[in-house]
């Protein structure tokens, strides 16, 4: 019977294959671009033939630590995340190159070259370079599939952890992808303690280290994943391409683009490390000039160490940057001295993104900065970083920062003359519980005074809405205990907390007020709001909510408040009539900005 | 059979939609296809772009000049995703104006349909119309009955027939 082909986002291929491959425990923390992935293996789940546990964890070093320990039980386990999550998870994720796993475990890394939704462009085949974890670098959909059984099998001949890292490009890119029947492994739940290992001591870490040694060396040998060869026909002789991830992908479409193909030989690395040194050996000997195509960092140049290497540490390829079918045009060109490309046009900015229309974090952010317009706001990653449209955002920096930045620069401030600016830290509910718990801790007991808004929309919204801890479902809408947020507030030792829907100007004024006149009081110290209202995302928010037909009257003053102060998407200014205008296709009817006009211009009217 | 193809928006505009059916279609005629799309913070409101190659290809991505087709769902894009298309590449946007390109105030047209992000098979229609894409009627009308939630299949059909009979 033919396999049955289906229209797969890269993502979707990856939790597809996971099933496919017999994965028991999947643990991810959501992150652009690797959220689709476990929400694959959820929407798959029915296709598992053995029982499947599925999570979105608190965090990713959670995550990595739950999938680990099913892999001792001779289980197979994946831990997903994005790029920057690995750095959350590194702890744990480096000790297990040591004691190594159990049953097949991998841990799948989206990187996010560009970057298009990332607060740096880190390439995890360092890190793994660094942590000595094996990692695989798909240059497909298809292949990112492909890599999954194969890699599991890796994982377990050598009871290793081994990293597959797609990126923005694979993880969001559709591709017709065979499906097959997913295997059957018929394993138990089997810990066998072993504390030498599983809890080793400094004494017996020089033989794990040296057991971690010995079989990076036989990974590196492995011949399902050397470098595979596209051979020219000797009409450039002694010059090479080496390629990975899309970047092959692009450099392939591009050499047939320009009558190139098949004219030089052009190997594609599966596993960037450990690269093979019989390989570097190999190119060294066989060729004068290699062009080196790789994201994001040089981590194959580095290994290959090529004296006739034209790369990243050369300068022959951009160090910064996707390598876009452009970008690698140029290079090629330069590398081949062919005629340079088209002269391009300078590159224009499109529309940059905004809060939604309706999104209760814009009411917030617009009041946090009407009160104190001196403030010092530090926020974090999410949706709300867009609050740096409205001058409310500060400072970004990762994951639960913003609690201890505002807590730094409250004590650098305090300590000049005892004056100090109002801080007010936004962070979201997802974000809080990720990391914000053991910042708002320490802020408290270091006395710390400074307002933390929590911007609970009852969601990860930013990445499309997956469970968070307070609303009592996990993964696939499963029921479960929820753990509310005002307790944990007021158990870090919080004596200010209050909730208020943001969407009430007003009050949410009136509160930041008060919370301002308690840090600045004797007793006081860090005060806690949290601004409630769901994600307008969400379909019940919006039929939970009135909606009323908003329009702008001919007394507007044209003052540009509503459209920059204010920003939200449905409102613009009408350049030749000097006013502003609803744009009621985007308009969900909120009404949030009436009280953003000095003139009462905006008006608001039941829908008929 | 080979064609390059740019999906122009911002987000919330149904650019992800389009290009689905869009790959669909390839993949129920038995044609390769590979798409890349913008996801994450782009698609609060900001600009967005998809680009899908149908045939025997590697990567998703597009090189600037070799765009067969661009389909435009945000004329302001225009300076931002013109370098993508082919000199002699066919142009299509959902425009108020005139100008440039095939041009079709297709977001009226989805309006009046009752939504205003049906505009994005409004433009489909049109450029099934204008023969300017691979396929035809009913590959579309398959690949949208099999992608569109059952309650919004007729109304996402509709809007694909007023851009076919659109212009004529």
């Amino acid at each position: 019977m033919k396999n049955q082909i289906e229209l797969l986002m890269g993502n979707e291929a990856i939790g597809q294959g996971l099933i496919e491959a017999g994965c028991q425990v999947a643990a991810a923390y959501p992150g652009t671009p690797s959220t689709e992935i476990l929400q694959a293996v959820i929407d798959r789940q029915e296709q598992a033939v053995e029982p499947l546990h599925i999570e979105w964890s608190v965090n990713e070093k959670i995550a990595f630590e739950v999938a680990l320990a099913a892999s001792y039980t001779g289980k197979r386990s994946v831990a997903v995340m994005k790029q920057v999550g690995l750095n959350v998870a590194a702890d744990p994720f480096m000790r297990t190159a040591y004691i190594g796993i159990k049953g097949g475990m991998l841990t799948i890394v989206a990187d996010d070259p560009g970057p298009h939704s990332s607060q740096n462009e880190q390439d995890t085949r360092l890190f793994c370079l660094q942590a000595r974890v094996p990692v695989l670098d798909p240059s497909s959909p298809a292949e990112a599939k492909a890599m999954i059984q194969p890699a599991f099998e890796l994982s377990e001949k050598y009871e290793t952890n081994i990293v597959l890292r797609p990126t923005t490009r694979i993880c969001h890119s559709r591709q017709n992808v065979s499906l097959e029947k997913p295997i059957e492994l018929k394993r138990q739940a089997d810990f066998e303690p072993n504390p030498t290992r599983w809890a080793a001591t400094p004494a017996f870490l020089p033989q794990l280290h040296r057991n971690l040694n010995r079989h990076l060396e036989e990974i590196a040998l492995e011949p399902a994943w050397q470098p595979r060869l596209l051979s020219g026909n000797e009409s450039q002789p002694r010059t090479a391409f080496i390629a990975s991830g899309i970047a092959y992908s692009n450099l392939v479409d591009l050499l047939e683009e320009l009558g190139l193909d098949h004219t030089i030989d052009l190997y594609q690395v599966l596993m960037p490390y450990p690269l093979n040194p019989d390989f570097c050996k190999l190119m060294q000997k066989k060729y004068d000039r290699v062009l080196i195509l790789e994201e994001t960092y040089p981590v194959i140049e580095l290994q290959l160490a090529h004296p006739g290497a034209v790369g990243k540490q050369t300068g022959g390829v951009p160090r910064e940057g996707e390598l876009t079918p452009d970008v690698i045009h140029q290079a090629l060109a330069d590398f081949l001295q062919l005629a340079p490309p088209a002269e391009k046009p300078a590159a224009r900015r499109g529309q940059r993104p905004s809060l939604c229309p309706g999104c209760s974090h814009r009411t917030a952010f617009y009041t946090i900065k009407k009160c104190f317009p001196k403030g010092i706001f530090p926020s974090d990653i999410g949706c709300y970083t867009l609050g740096m449209n409205l001058g409310a955002v500060h400072t970004v920096h990762c994951m639960g920062a913003c609690i201890s930045q505002g807590a730094g620069f409250y004590q650098a401030y305090q300590q000049d003359d005892g004056q100090f600016p109002t801080i007010v830290v936004t962070i979201g509910d997802s974000t809080f519980f990720h990391a914000g718990i053991p910042a708002l801790i320490n802020a408290v007991i270091q006395q710390t005074r400074m307002i933390v808004v929590i911007l609970d929309n009852a969601t990860a919204a930013m990445t499309g809405g997956q469970p968070v801890p307070h609303m009592g479902v996990a993964a696939g809408n499963k029921p479960t205990k929820a753990i509310a947020i005002e307790p944990l507030v007021k158990a870090s030792g919080v004596e200010f907390l209050e909730t208020c829907n943001p969407y009430d100007h007003e009050r949410f004024e009136a509160l930041l007020k008060q919370a301002d006149s308690y840090i600045r009081s004797p007793e006081g110290g860090v005060a806690v709001l949290i601004a409630r209202h769901g994600c307008i995302m969400d379909p019940a928010t919006r039929k939970a909510q009135k909606s009323f037909t908003v329009t702008i009257q001919d007394n507007c003053i044209g003052c540009e408040k509503c459209t920059s102060a204010f920003e939200c998407p449905a409102l613009s200014m009408d350049r030749t009539r000097n006013i502003a205008v609803v744009d009621q296709d985007r308009c969900i009817g909120c009404g949030t900005c009436i009280p953003v006009c000095p003139v009462a211009a905006i008006i608001k009217e039941e829908k008929s | 059979m080979k064609q390059q193809i740019i999906v122009s928006g911002i987000g919330g505009q149904g650019v992800l939609f389009l290009t689905r059916v869009i790959a669909q279609v390839a993949v129920n005629t038995g044609i390769p296809v590979l798409t890349s799309e913008t996801h994450g913070m782009a698609q609060r409101g900001g600009t967005v772009l998809s680009t899908i190659k149908v045939g025997n290809f590697a990567s998703p991505l597009v090189r600037t000049g070799q765009a067969d087709l661009g389909l435009l769902l945000w004329e302001a894009n225009l300076p931002v995703h013109q370098s993508l298309l082919k000199a002699d590449g066919k142009l299509l946007l959902n425009a108020e104006n005139t100008g440039e390109g095939i041009r079709i105030d297709a977001a009226k047209i989805a309006r009046d349909l009752g939504n205003a992000v049906l505009l994005n098979l409004v433009l489909l229609g049109l450029a099934v119309q204008k023969q300017v894409l691979f396929c035809g009627i009913e590959d579309c009308e398959t690949a949208i009955k099999q992608l569109a939630p059952a309650r919004f299949v007729e109304q996402n059909l509709a809007a694909f027939h007023k851009g076919l009979d659109s212009n004529k």
